[in-house]
Protein backbone atom coordinates (compact mmCIF):
# COMPACT_ATOMS: atom_id res chain seq x y z
CA UNK A 1 0.00 0.00 0.00
CA UNK A 2 1.06 3.55 -0.65
CA UNK A 3 0.59 5.26 2.81
CA UNK A 4 -0.25 4.24 6.31
CA UNK A 5 -1.71 6.98 8.76
CA UNK A 6 -1.08 6.52 12.09
CA UNK A 7 -2.28 8.60 15.20
CA UNK A 8 -0.02 10.35 18.03
CA UNK A 9 -1.51 11.52 21.17
CA UNK A 10 0.42 13.68 23.34
CA UNK A 11 -0.63 12.72 27.18
CA UNK A 12 1.17 12.93 30.81
CA UNK A 13 3.93 10.33 31.02
CA UNK A 14 3.06 7.01 32.54
CA UNK A 15 4.91 6.63 35.24
CA UNK A 16 3.83 10.45 36.00
CA UNK A 17 1.49 9.89 39.71
CA UNK A 18 -1.00 12.91 38.47
CA UNK A 19 -2.62 14.85 40.98
CA UNK A 20 -5.77 16.70 40.70
CA UNK A 21 -5.74 20.81 41.20
CA UNK A 22 -6.78 21.91 44.36
CA UNK A 23 -10.08 23.34 43.13
CA UNK A 24 -10.99 20.04 41.62
CA UNK A 25 -10.75 21.57 37.80
CA UNK A 26 -8.59 19.95 36.51
CA UNK A 27 -5.76 17.76 36.25
CA UNK A 28 -2.46 19.45 36.99
CA UNK A 29 0.08 19.12 34.13
CA UNK A 30 2.08 22.20 34.62
CA UNK A 31 6.19 21.19 34.74
CA UNK A 32 4.75 17.47 34.12
CA UNK A 33 6.68 15.34 31.73
CA UNK A 34 4.56 14.55 28.53
CA UNK A 35 5.01 11.85 26.09
CA UNK A 36 3.74 9.56 23.27
CA UNK A 37 0.56 8.03 24.67
CA UNK A 38 2.64 4.33 24.65
CA UNK A 39 -0.06 2.62 22.70
CA UNK A 40 -0.03 5.13 19.78
CA UNK A 41 4.06 4.30 19.75
CA UNK A 42 3.52 0.83 19.94
CA UNK A 43 0.85 1.71 16.26
CA UNK A 44 3.77 3.59 15.35
CA UNK A 45 6.34 1.18 15.67
CA UNK A 46 4.11 -1.55 13.72
CA UNK A 47 3.78 1.20 10.71
CA UNK A 48 7.23 0.90 10.31
CA UNK A 49 7.96 -2.36 10.30
CA UNK A 50 5.39 -2.35 7.89
CA UNK A 51 7.10 -0.18 5.69
CA UNK A 52 10.70 -1.61 6.93
CA UNK A 53 9.42 -5.41 5.06
CA UNK A 54 8.39 -3.52 1.88
CA UNK A 55 4.44 -3.30 3.13
CA UNK A 56 3.92 0.37 2.74
CA UNK A 57 5.89 3.27 1.05
CA UNK A 58 5.28 6.55 3.27
CA UNK A 59 4.17 6.45 6.94
CA UNK A 60 2.51 9.89 7.94
CA UNK A 61 1.90 10.70 11.77
CA UNK A 62 -0.75 13.11 12.94
CA UNK A 63 -1.43 14.60 16.24
CA UNK A 64 -4.99 16.56 17.49
CA UNK A 65 -3.32 19.36 19.92
CA UNK A 66 -1.79 22.44 21.00
CA UNK A 67 1.86 23.15 19.57
CA UNK A 68 3.06 21.40 22.28
CA UNK A 69 2.01 18.07 20.55
CA UNK A 70 4.86 19.35 17.82
CA UNK A 71 7.24 17.67 19.91
CA UNK A 72 5.40 14.43 19.82
CA UNK A 73 5.38 14.29 16.65
CA UNK A 74 9.40 15.15 16.55
CA UNK A 75 9.79 11.93 18.16
CA UNK A 76 8.00 9.70 15.93
CA UNK A 77 9.70 11.21 13.10
CA UNK A 78 12.84 10.15 14.75
CA UNK A 79 11.48 7.16 14.98
CA UNK A 80 11.09 6.82 11.27
CA UNK A 81 7.63 8.27 9.70
CA UNK A 82 8.10 10.38 7.10
CA UNK A 83 5.88 13.13 7.52
CA UNK A 84 3.83 14.89 10.23
CA UNK A 85 0.40 16.51 10.20
CA UNK A 86 -0.43 18.60 13.71
CA UNK A 87 -4.31 20.00 13.87
CA UNK A 88 -3.78 22.60 16.72
CA UNK A 89 -6.45 23.27 18.25
CA UNK A 90 -6.03 25.04 22.03
CA UNK A 91 -8.73 23.23 23.72
CA UNK A 92 -9.19 19.43 23.96
CA UNK A 93 -11.86 18.70 22.04
CA UNK A 94 -14.18 15.68 22.20
CA UNK A 95 -13.01 11.91 20.82
CA UNK A 96 -16.10 12.48 18.20
CA UNK A 97 -15.05 15.64 17.04
CA UNK A 98 -11.26 14.21 17.05
CA UNK A 99 -12.47 11.43 14.66
CA UNK A 100 -14.42 13.66 12.30
CA UNK A 101 -11.31 15.58 12.32
CA UNK A 102 -8.94 12.58 11.49
CA UNK A 103 -11.35 11.48 9.03
CA UNK A 104 -10.89 15.39 7.26
CA UNK A 105 -7.16 13.70 7.30
CA UNK A 106 -8.32 10.45 5.96
CA UNK A 107 -10.04 11.59 3.07
CA UNK A 108 -7.25 13.86 1.91
CA UNK A 109 -4.27 11.61 2.37
CA UNK A 110 -6.19 8.15 1.13
CA UNK A 111 -4.14 5.48 3.44
CA UNK A 112 -4.27 1.76 2.57
CA UNK A 113 -4.21 1.66 6.68
CA UNK A 114 -4.67 3.56 9.67
CA UNK A 115 -3.26 2.38 13.15
CA UNK A 116 -3.85 4.17 16.82
CA UNK A 117 -3.18 2.94 19.94
CA UNK A 118 -6.37 1.38 21.42
CA UNK A 119 -6.87 3.51 24.22
CA UNK A 120 -4.91 6.65 25.43
CA UNK A 121 -3.60 6.65 28.59
CA UNK A 122 -4.86 9.73 30.40
CA UNK A 123 -8.68 10.32 29.55
CA UNK A 124 -8.59 6.45 29.03
CA UNK A 125 -11.64 6.50 26.54
CA UNK A 126 -10.74 3.80 24.24
CA UNK A 127 -12.54 4.99 21.60
CA UNK A 128 -11.28 7.09 18.94
CA UNK A 129 -10.21 4.04 16.28
CA UNK A 130 -13.69 2.81 16.55
CA UNK A 131 -15.27 6.38 16.27
CA UNK A 132 -12.73 7.02 13.10
CA UNK A 133 -14.00 3.75 11.00
CA UNK A 134 -17.28 4.56 12.14
CA UNK A 135 -17.38 7.46 10.16
CA UNK A 136 -15.27 6.56 7.19
CA UNK A 137 -17.91 3.45 7.23
CA UNK A 138 -14.64 1.03 7.19
CA UNK A 139 -13.65 -2.20 9.24
CA UNK A 140 -12.10 -1.88 12.68
CA UNK A 141 -10.29 -4.16 14.22
CA UNK A 142 -9.14 -3.25 18.07
CA UNK A 143 -6.78 -4.43 19.98
CA UNK A 144 -4.58 -6.04 17.93
CA UNK A 145 -1.58 -8.17 18.95
CA UNK A 146 -0.83 -8.86 15.48
CA UNK A 147 -1.20 -7.59 11.60
CA UNK A 148 -0.44 -9.66 9.02
CA UNK A 149 -1.58 -7.71 5.83
CA UNK A 150 -2.72 -9.67 2.46
CA UNK A 151 -3.04 -7.41 -0.46
CA UNK A 152 -6.42 -5.52 0.21
CA UNK A 153 -6.89 -7.49 3.00
CA UNK A 154 -5.72 -8.37 6.50
CA UNK A 155 -6.03 -10.86 9.64
CA UNK A 156 -5.93 -9.18 12.25
CA UNK A 157 -5.34 -11.29 15.83
CA UNK A 158 -7.31 -9.19 18.68
CA UNK A 159 -6.87 -9.91 22.43
CA UNK A 160 -10.20 -9.74 24.01
CA UNK A 161 -11.46 -10.96 27.61
CA UNK A 162 -11.45 -15.08 26.98
CA UNK A 163 -8.13 -15.31 25.04
CA UNK A 164 -7.02 -14.68 21.30
CA UNK A 165 -9.40 -13.59 18.22
CA UNK A 166 -8.47 -13.38 14.83
CA UNK A 167 -10.82 -11.52 12.07
CA UNK A 168 -10.23 -10.47 8.47
CA UNK A 169 -10.58 -7.27 7.38
CA UNK A 170 -10.99 -5.81 3.91
CA UNK A 171 -8.55 -2.68 3.59
CA UNK A 172 -8.46 0.25 3.80
CA UNK A 173 -8.99 -0.40 7.78
CA UNK A 174 -8.62 0.96 11.10
CA UNK A 175 -6.53 -0.77 13.84
CA UNK A 176 -6.09 -0.36 17.40
CA UNK A 177 -2.43 -1.42 19.34
CA UNK A 178 -2.81 -3.35 22.35
CA UNK A 179 0.38 -3.78 24.12
CA UNK A 180 1.58 -7.18 23.41
CA UNK A 181 1.67 -5.79 19.02
CA UNK A 182 5.48 -4.95 19.71
CA UNK A 183 8.11 -3.32 21.32
CA UNK A 184 8.98 0.19 20.03
CA UNK A 185 12.33 0.89 19.10
CA UNK A 186 14.60 3.81 20.80
CA UNK A 187 15.52 6.99 19.44
CA UNK A 188 19.04 7.37 18.42
CA UNK A 189 19.83 10.80 18.60
CA UNK A 190 21.30 11.00 14.79
CA UNK A 191 17.36 10.73 13.80
CA UNK A 192 16.85 13.07 16.02
CA UNK A 193 19.05 15.65 14.18
CA UNK A 194 17.58 14.07 10.97
CA UNK A 195 13.65 14.21 12.08
CA UNK A 196 14.10 18.16 12.23
CA UNK A 197 14.23 18.02 8.48
CA UNK A 198 11.19 16.52 8.11
CA UNK A 199 7.78 18.31 6.99
CA UNK A 200 5.76 18.87 9.56
CA UNK A 201 2.61 20.73 8.52
CA UNK A 202 -0.17 22.21 10.56
CA UNK A 203 -3.74 22.76 10.04
CA UNK A 204 -6.00 24.70 12.31
CA UNK A 205 -8.72 22.15 13.69
CA UNK A 206 -11.16 24.85 12.96
CA UNK A 207 -10.17 25.00 9.26
CA UNK A 208 -10.75 21.45 8.75
CA UNK A 209 -14.57 22.71 8.93
CA UNK A 210 -15.68 19.64 11.00
CA UNK A 211 -18.89 19.65 12.84
CA UNK A 212 -18.46 19.63 17.45
CA UNK A 213 -19.90 16.41 18.47
CA UNK A 214 -22.49 17.34 21.32
CA UNK A 215 -20.02 18.32 24.26
CA UNK A 216 -20.21 16.06 27.44
CA UNK A 217 -19.18 18.60 30.25
CA UNK A 218 -16.46 17.55 32.81
CA UNK A 219 -17.86 19.29 36.27
CA UNK A 220 -15.49 18.52 38.32
CA UNK A 221 -12.65 16.35 39.11
CA UNK A 222 -11.40 14.98 42.57
CA UNK A 223 -9.11 12.25 43.56
CA UNK A 224 -10.26 8.51 44.16
CA UNK A 225 -11.37 7.32 47.78
CA UNK A 226 -8.73 5.61 49.61
CA UNK A 227 -8.53 2.25 51.02
CA UNK A 228 -7.86 2.04 54.67
CA UNK A 229 -4.68 1.56 56.00
CA UNK A 230 -3.26 -1.82 56.03
CA UNK A 231 -1.26 -4.09 58.45
CA UNK A 232 2.03 -5.83 57.96
CA UNK A 233 2.49 -9.74 59.46
CA UNK A 234 5.96 -11.26 60.31
CA UNK A 235 4.63 -14.67 58.69
CA UNK A 236 2.56 -16.90 57.22
CA UNK A 237 0.93 -17.84 60.89
CA UNK A 238 0.36 -14.31 60.81
CA UNK A 239 -1.65 -14.14 57.32
CA UNK A 240 -3.30 -16.87 58.02
CA UNK A 241 -4.76 -15.75 61.37
CA UNK A 242 -5.34 -12.48 60.26
CA UNK A 243 -7.55 -13.80 57.04
CA UNK A 244 -9.47 -16.33 59.39
CA UNK A 245 -10.26 -13.16 61.36
CA UNK A 246 -11.78 -11.56 58.24
CA UNK A 247 -13.54 -14.08 57.41
CA UNK A 248 -11.40 -15.31 53.97
CA UNK A 249 -11.04 -18.57 55.51
CA UNK B 1 -38.61 8.40 32.10
CA UNK B 2 -35.40 6.84 31.04
CA UNK B 3 -35.53 4.42 28.41
CA UNK B 4 -32.35 2.35 28.67
CA UNK B 5 -31.46 -0.16 25.97
CA UNK B 6 -28.88 -2.55 27.79
CA UNK B 7 -26.56 -4.69 24.78
CA UNK B 8 -25.94 -8.29 25.87
CA UNK B 9 -22.38 -9.99 25.57
CA UNK B 10 -22.40 -13.51 25.27
CA UNK B 11 -20.26 -16.50 23.70
CA UNK B 12 -23.49 -18.03 21.25
CA UNK B 13 -25.05 -19.90 24.26
CA UNK B 14 -24.68 -18.16 27.61
CA UNK B 15 -25.02 -14.36 28.74
CA UNK B 16 -21.61 -12.97 30.01
CA UNK B 17 -21.71 -12.64 33.85
CA UNK B 18 -21.38 -8.59 32.83
CA UNK B 19 -24.59 -8.04 31.70
CA UNK B 20 -25.86 -8.49 35.61
CA UNK B 21 -23.78 -5.38 36.40
CA UNK B 22 -24.55 -3.60 33.69
CA UNK B 23 -28.10 -4.15 34.49
CA UNK B 24 -27.43 -2.87 37.58
CA UNK B 25 -25.79 0.10 37.22
CA UNK B 26 -28.64 0.91 34.52
CA UNK B 27 -31.15 0.39 37.53
CA UNK B 28 -29.21 3.15 38.77
CA UNK B 29 -30.79 5.57 36.82
CA UNK B 30 -34.35 6.82 38.54
CA UNK B 31 -37.62 6.03 37.19
CA UNK B 32 -35.89 3.73 34.07
CA UNK B 33 -37.51 1.19 31.87
CA UNK B 34 -34.46 -1.24 30.72
CA UNK B 35 -34.63 -3.89 28.18
CA UNK B 36 -31.86 -6.64 27.05
CA UNK B 37 -30.96 -6.71 23.36
CA UNK B 38 -29.96 -9.61 22.66
CA UNK B 39 -27.89 -10.18 19.31
CA UNK B 40 -27.11 -13.48 18.43
CA UNK B 41 -27.34 -16.47 15.91
CA UNK B 42 -30.01 -18.42 18.22
CA UNK B 43 -30.93 -16.04 20.79
CA UNK B 44 -33.04 -18.56 22.97
CA UNK B 45 -31.38 -19.86 26.13
CA UNK B 46 -29.13 -16.45 26.41
CA UNK B 47 -32.61 -14.35 26.00
CA UNK B 48 -33.88 -16.38 28.95
CA UNK B 49 -31.29 -15.74 30.89
CA UNK B 50 -31.73 -12.03 30.60
CA UNK B 51 -34.93 -12.14 31.21
CA UNK B 52 -34.39 -14.07 34.32
CA UNK B 53 -32.38 -10.45 35.67
CA UNK B 54 -34.04 -8.12 38.12
CA UNK B 55 -34.94 -5.02 36.97
CA UNK B 56 -35.49 -6.06 33.46
CA UNK B 57 -38.40 -5.34 31.66
CA UNK B 58 -38.51 -6.78 28.54
CA UNK B 59 -35.91 -8.99 26.19
CA UNK B 60 -35.73 -8.20 22.93
CA UNK B 61 -33.75 -10.49 20.13
CA UNK B 62 -32.35 -10.18 16.99
CA UNK B 63 -31.70 -13.63 15.54
CA UNK B 64 -29.72 -14.00 12.58
CA UNK B 65 -26.86 -15.60 11.11
CA UNK B 66 -24.58 -12.55 10.61
CA UNK B 67 -24.73 -12.13 14.34
CA UNK B 68 -22.88 -15.56 15.15
CA UNK B 69 -19.84 -13.48 16.45
CA UNK B 70 -19.35 -10.30 17.75
CA UNK B 71 -18.02 -8.37 15.06
CA UNK B 72 -18.90 -4.56 15.94
CA UNK B 73 -19.29 -3.54 12.62
CA UNK B 74 -22.55 -5.59 11.77
CA UNK B 75 -23.81 -5.26 15.31
CA UNK B 76 -23.39 -1.54 15.55
CA UNK B 77 -25.88 -0.60 12.59
CA UNK B 78 -28.51 -3.37 14.24
CA UNK B 79 -27.94 -1.40 17.17
CA UNK B 80 -28.14 2.11 15.71
CA UNK B 81 -31.80 0.94 14.34
CA UNK B 82 -32.97 -0.40 17.65
CA UNK B 83 -32.01 2.44 19.50
CA UNK B 84 -34.12 4.58 18.41
CA UNK B 85 -36.81 5.21 21.00
CA UNK B 86 -34.43 4.74 23.70
CA UNK B 87 -32.93 7.80 26.17
CA UNK B 88 -29.58 5.51 26.85
CA UNK B 89 -27.96 2.51 25.72
CA UNK B 90 -25.44 0.69 27.59
CA UNK B 91 -22.89 -1.89 27.36
CA UNK B 92 -20.25 -3.93 29.60
CA UNK B 93 -17.02 -2.01 29.41
CA UNK B 94 -15.35 -5.18 28.31
CA UNK B 95 -13.44 -5.95 25.33
CA UNK B 96 -16.51 -6.49 23.45
CA UNK B 97 -18.18 -3.27 24.84
CA UNK B 98 -15.54 -1.33 24.43
CA UNK B 99 -15.20 -2.67 20.56
CA UNK B 100 -18.34 -2.06 19.94
CA UNK B 101 -20.53 1.48 22.01
CA UNK B 102 -17.75 4.14 20.37
CA UNK B 103 -19.07 2.51 16.70
CA UNK B 104 -22.48 2.52 18.12
CA UNK B 105 -22.30 6.36 19.45
CA UNK B 106 -20.52 7.57 16.53
CA UNK B 107 -23.05 6.28 13.95
CA UNK B 108 -25.45 7.97 16.23
CA UNK B 109 -23.60 11.54 16.34
CA UNK B 110 -22.76 11.35 19.63
CA UNK B 111 -19.76 11.32 22.32
CA UNK B 112 -19.99 8.12 24.21
CA UNK B 113 -19.07 8.07 27.77
CA UNK B 114 -16.54 5.31 29.12
CA UNK B 115 -16.71 3.08 32.24
CA UNK B 116 -19.41 4.12 34.20
CA UNK B 117 -18.39 4.11 38.33
CA UNK B 118 -21.63 5.84 40.00
CA UNK B 119 -24.40 7.42 38.51
CA UNK B 120 -25.21 10.80 40.04
CA UNK B 121 -28.55 11.46 37.95
CA UNK B 122 -30.02 10.30 34.38
CA UNK B 123 -27.02 11.97 32.49
CA UNK B 124 -24.61 12.55 35.34
CA UNK B 125 -22.10 10.26 36.04
CA UNK B 126 -18.49 9.48 37.42
CA UNK B 127 -16.31 7.29 35.70
CA UNK B 128 -11.91 7.07 36.66
CA UNK B 129 -9.36 8.58 34.34
CA UNK B 130 -5.36 8.23 34.37
CA UNK B 131 -5.25 4.74 35.11
CA UNK B 132 -7.67 5.05 38.27
CA UNK B 133 -5.82 7.85 39.58
CA UNK B 134 -8.91 10.86 38.95
CA UNK B 135 -12.60 10.33 39.13
CA UNK B 136 -14.20 13.09 36.85
CA UNK B 137 -18.08 13.66 36.95
CA UNK B 138 -19.39 14.37 33.48
CA UNK B 139 -22.78 15.47 31.95
CA UNK B 140 -23.56 14.00 29.07
CA UNK B 141 -26.22 16.64 27.16
CA UNK B 142 -30.14 15.61 28.24
CA UNK B 143 -31.47 16.49 24.26
CA UNK B 144 -29.65 13.45 22.84
CA UNK B 145 -28.67 9.54 23.13
CA UNK B 146 -26.67 8.53 26.17
CA UNK B 147 -24.12 6.04 24.88
CA UNK B 148 -21.91 4.45 27.40
CA UNK B 149 -20.13 1.42 28.88
CA UNK B 150 -20.08 0.37 32.42
CA UNK B 151 -17.33 -0.72 34.59
CA UNK B 152 -18.49 -3.67 35.94
CA UNK B 153 -16.16 -3.98 38.78
CA UNK B 154 -18.24 -1.27 40.37
CA UNK B 155 -21.25 -3.12 40.66
CA UNK B 156 -22.73 -6.05 42.27
CA UNK B 157 -25.07 -8.33 39.79
CA UNK B 158 -28.64 -7.79 40.07
CA UNK B 159 -30.48 -10.85 41.51
CA UNK B 160 -32.36 -13.32 39.03
CA UNK B 161 -35.98 -14.52 39.52
CA UNK B 162 -37.37 -12.37 36.90
CA UNK B 163 -38.93 -13.45 33.75
CA UNK B 164 -39.47 -10.25 31.89
CA UNK B 165 -41.22 -10.92 28.32
CA UNK B 166 -39.18 -11.56 25.45
CA UNK B 167 -39.86 -10.46 21.88
CA UNK B 168 -38.29 -11.15 18.80
CA UNK B 169 -37.93 -7.99 16.40
CA UNK B 170 -36.05 -6.86 13.29
CA UNK B 171 -34.66 -3.86 11.94
CA UNK B 172 -33.51 -2.55 8.86
CA UNK B 173 -29.87 -2.12 8.50
CA UNK B 174 -27.04 -2.29 6.03
CA UNK B 175 -24.85 -4.89 7.10
CA UNK B 176 -21.31 -4.46 5.90
CA UNK B 177 -19.25 -7.20 4.01
CA UNK B 178 -15.69 -6.04 4.97
CA UNK B 179 -15.48 -7.95 8.15
CA UNK B 180 -15.08 -11.50 8.67
CA UNK B 181 -15.05 -13.50 11.65
CA UNK B 182 -11.99 -16.19 11.27
CA UNK B 183 -11.76 -18.02 14.67
CA UNK B 184 -11.31 -17.25 18.74
CA UNK B 185 -9.02 -19.42 21.36
CA UNK B 186 -10.50 -19.43 24.41
CA UNK B 187 -7.54 -19.94 27.32
CA UNK B 188 -9.03 -22.88 28.64
CA UNK B 189 -8.85 -23.12 32.25
CA UNK B 190 -11.19 -25.32 34.95
CA UNK B 191 -10.45 -22.36 37.74
CA UNK B 192 -12.93 -19.70 38.77
CA UNK B 193 -13.22 -16.84 35.91
CA UNK B 194 -10.97 -14.61 36.46
CA UNK B 195 -13.25 -11.50 36.64
CA UNK B 196 -16.15 -12.98 38.98
CA UNK B 197 -13.93 -14.97 41.12
CA UNK B 198 -14.30 -14.81 44.57
CA UNK B 199 -10.85 -15.23 45.49
CA UNK B 200 -7.58 -14.37 42.73
CA UNK B 201 -4.50 -14.68 43.10
CA UNK B 202 -2.01 -13.42 41.00
CA UNK B 203 1.55 -13.75 40.28
CA UNK B 204 4.09 -11.02 38.86
CA UNK B 205 7.52 -11.27 36.80
CA UNK B 206 8.80 -12.44 40.24
CA UNK B 207 7.69 -15.83 39.42
CA UNK B 208 10.62 -15.88 36.85
CA UNK B 209 9.53 -18.75 35.08
CA UNK B 210 6.52 -20.83 33.25
CA UNK B 211 7.76 -23.75 35.83
CA UNK B 212 7.67 -21.13 38.67
CA UNK B 213 4.20 -20.36 37.89
CA UNK B 214 2.89 -23.59 39.24
CA UNK B 215 2.98 -22.14 43.13
CA UNK B 216 0.25 -19.60 41.57
CA UNK B 217 -1.88 -22.45 40.55
CA UNK B 218 -1.27 -24.78 43.45
CA UNK B 219 -2.16 -21.74 45.98
CA UNK B 220 -4.93 -20.57 44.02
CA UNK B 221 -5.90 -24.45 43.82
CA UNK B 222 -6.34 -24.66 47.50
CA UNK B 223 -8.20 -21.81 48.31
CA UNK B 224 -10.93 -22.02 44.97
CA UNK B 225 -9.51 -18.99 42.90
CA UNK B 226 -9.15 -17.62 39.99
CA UNK B 227 -5.57 -16.88 38.65
CA UNK B 228 -4.12 -13.27 37.17
CA UNK B 229 -0.90 -11.91 36.63
CA UNK B 230 0.59 -8.31 36.44
CA UNK B 231 1.61 -7.53 32.97
CA UNK B 232 5.38 -7.91 33.33
CA UNK B 233 4.28 -12.05 33.89
CA UNK B 234 2.48 -11.75 30.91
CA UNK B 235 4.81 -10.04 28.73
CA UNK B 236 7.53 -12.92 30.03
CA UNK B 237 5.30 -15.29 28.78
CA UNK B 238 4.65 -17.12 32.08
CA UNK B 239 0.91 -16.88 31.46
CA UNK B 240 -1.50 -16.29 28.73
CA UNK B 241 -2.50 -12.63 27.79
CA UNK B 242 -6.17 -13.16 29.26
CA UNK B 243 -4.95 -12.87 32.73
CA UNK B 244 -3.15 -9.60 32.98
CA UNK B 245 -4.54 -7.18 35.29
CA UNK B 246 -5.01 -4.06 35.68
CA UNK B 247 -5.28 -0.13 33.25
CA UNK B 248 -5.04 -2.56 29.87
CA UNK B 249 -6.07 -5.84 31.52
CA UNK B 250 -9.16 -6.77 33.40
CA UNK B 251 -10.70 -4.72 35.90
CA UNK B 252 -11.87 -7.03 38.79
CA UNK B 253 -13.08 -6.92 42.18
CA UNK B 254 -12.96 -9.81 43.81
CA UNK B 255 -13.59 -10.43 48.04
CA UNK B 256 -9.94 -11.47 48.41
CA UNK B 257 -6.84 -10.52 46.14
CA UNK B 258 -3.48 -12.18 47.01
CA UNK B 259 -0.75 -10.41 44.82
CA UNK B 260 2.37 -12.38 44.63
CA UNK B 261 6.08 -10.73 43.45
CA UNK B 262 3.87 -8.05 42.02
CA UNK B 263 5.43 -4.33 42.84
CA UNK B 264 2.21 -2.01 42.57
CA UNK B 265 2.50 0.07 39.56
CA UNK B 266 -0.35 2.47 39.04
CA UNK B 267 -1.33 0.50 35.99
CA UNK B 268 -2.07 -2.44 38.07
CA UNK B 269 -3.15 -1.31 40.97
CA UNK B 270 -6.48 0.37 39.10
CA UNK B 271 -7.11 -3.16 37.93
CA UNK B 272 -7.82 -4.17 42.07
CA UNK B 273 -9.22 -1.45 43.70
CA UNK B 274 -12.63 -2.76 44.29
CA UNK B 275 -10.98 -5.77 45.80
CA UNK B 276 -12.27 -6.42 49.37
CA UNK B 277 -8.89 -7.81 50.96
CA UNK B 278 -5.52 -6.89 49.21
CA UNK B 279 -2.96 -9.53 50.65
CA UNK B 280 0.81 -8.62 49.44
CA UNK B 281 3.71 -10.94 49.37
CA UNK B 282 6.56 -9.08 48.25
CA UNK B 283 10.19 -9.55 49.09
CA UNK B 284 10.79 -5.54 49.12
CA UNK B 285 9.26 -4.07 52.27
CA UNK B 286 9.08 -0.38 50.43
CA UNK B 287 7.39 -2.13 47.12
CA UNK B 288 4.20 0.33 46.32
CA UNK B 289 2.01 -2.71 46.63
CA UNK B 290 2.53 -2.73 50.52
CA UNK B 291 0.72 0.92 50.50
CA UNK B 292 -3.04 -0.80 49.37
CA UNK B 293 -2.82 -3.96 50.44
CA UNK B 294 -5.01 -4.66 53.44
CA UNK B 295 -2.36 -7.35 54.86
CA UNK B 296 1.30 -7.08 53.81
CA UNK B 297 3.96 -10.18 54.18
CA UNK B 298 7.63 -9.19 53.35
CA UNK B 299 9.21 -11.86 52.78
CA UNK B 300 10.54 -13.84 49.56
CA UNK B 301 7.52 -15.67 47.85
CA UNK B 302 9.66 -18.92 47.25
CA UNK B 303 9.47 -19.88 50.95
CA UNK B 304 6.25 -18.09 51.71
CA UNK B 305 3.93 -19.33 48.86
CA UNK B 306 4.72 -23.25 49.68
CA UNK B 307 4.51 -22.53 53.57
CA UNK B 308 1.31 -20.55 53.15
CA UNK B 309 -0.04 -23.83 50.83
CA UNK B 310 0.42 -26.16 53.18
CA UNK B 311 -0.95 -24.03 55.97
CA UNK B 312 -4.34 -24.43 54.38
CA UNK B 313 -3.93 -27.83 54.71
C1 LIG C 1 0.64 1.74 28.84
C2 LIG C 1 0.93 0.78 29.94
C3 LIG C 1 -0.07 -0.07 30.36
C4 LIG C 1 0.18 -1.00 31.37
N1 LIG C 1 -0.83 -1.82 31.77
C5 LIG C 1 -0.59 -2.70 32.76
C6 LIG C 1 -1.62 -3.57 33.24
O1 LIG C 1 -2.74 -3.57 32.75
N2 LIG C 1 -1.33 -4.43 34.24
C7 LIG C 1 -0.08 -4.48 34.82
O2 LIG C 1 0.12 -5.30 35.73
N3 LIG C 1 0.90 -3.68 34.39
C8 LIG C 1 0.68 -2.80 33.37
N4 LIG C 1 1.71 -2.01 32.94
C9 LIG C 1 3.07 -2.28 33.44
C10 LIG C 1 3.38 -1.71 34.79
O3 LIG C 1 3.82 -0.38 34.66
C11 LIG C 1 4.49 -2.54 35.47
O4 LIG C 1 5.62 -2.56 34.63
C12 LIG C 1 4.10 -3.98 35.77
O5 LIG C 1 2.86 -4.02 36.45
C13 LIG C 1 5.16 -4.63 36.61
O6 LIG C 1 4.89 -5.98 36.85
P1 LIG C 1 5.44 -6.71 38.15
O7 LIG C 1 4.93 -6.03 39.35
O8 LIG C 1 5.16 -8.15 37.98
O9 LIG C 1 7.01 -6.56 37.96
P2 LIG C 1 8.06 -5.68 38.77
O10 LIG C 1 7.65 -4.26 38.81
O11 LIG C 1 9.37 -6.02 38.22
O12 LIG C 1 7.93 -6.20 40.23
C14 LIG C 1 8.38 -7.44 40.69
C15 LIG C 1 8.25 -7.43 42.19
O13 LIG C 1 8.59 -8.70 42.69
C16 LIG C 1 9.32 -8.55 43.91
N5 LIG C 1 10.14 -9.75 44.06
C17 LIG C 1 11.22 -10.14 43.35
N6 LIG C 1 11.66 -11.35 43.77
C18 LIG C 1 10.84 -11.72 44.77
C19 LIG C 1 10.77 -12.87 45.60
N7 LIG C 1 11.65 -13.88 45.49
N8 LIG C 1 9.79 -12.94 46.52
C20 LIG C 1 8.89 -11.92 46.67
N9 LIG C 1 8.92 -10.82 45.90
C21 LIG C 1 9.87 -10.72 44.96
C22 LIG C 1 10.12 -7.29 43.71
O14 LIG C 1 10.44 -6.72 44.97
C23 LIG C 1 9.16 -6.42 42.88
O15 LIG C 1 8.39 -5.62 43.75
C24 LIG C 1 1.47 -1.07 31.95
C25 LIG C 1 2.47 -0.19 31.53
C26 LIG C 1 2.21 0.72 30.53
C27 LIG C 1 3.30 1.64 30.09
Amino acid sequence: MDKILVGLKRVVDYNVRVRVKSDGSGVETDGVKMSINPFDEIALEEALRIKESGGASEIVVVSVGTSEAQQQLRTGLAMGADRAILITTDDAPDVLSCARALLEIVNREDPGLVIVGKQAIDDDNAQTGQMLAALWGRPQATCASKIELDGDKAIITREIDVGMERIEIDLPAVVTADLRLNEPRYVKLPDIMKAKKKPLDEIAFAELGVEAGPQIAHSSYEPPSERDKGVMVDDVQGLVTSLKDRGLL
Amino acid sequence: MSRILVIAEHDGSTLNASIAKTVACAAQIENAEIDVLVLADAAGPIAAEAASLASVSRVLTIESESNAHPLAALLAPQIVAAAQNYTHVFGPSTTFGKDLMPRVAALLGVNQISDIMSVAGSHEFKRPIYAGNVVVTLSAPADVIVVATVRTASYKAVATGNSAPIESISVDADLPTHTRFVDAQAGSSDRPDLQTAAVVVAGGRALGSVENFDLIYTLADKLGAGVGASRAAVDAGYVANELQVGQTGKIIAPDLYIAIGISGAIQHLTGIKDAGTIVAINKDEEAPIFEVADIGLAGDLFTVVPELTEALG
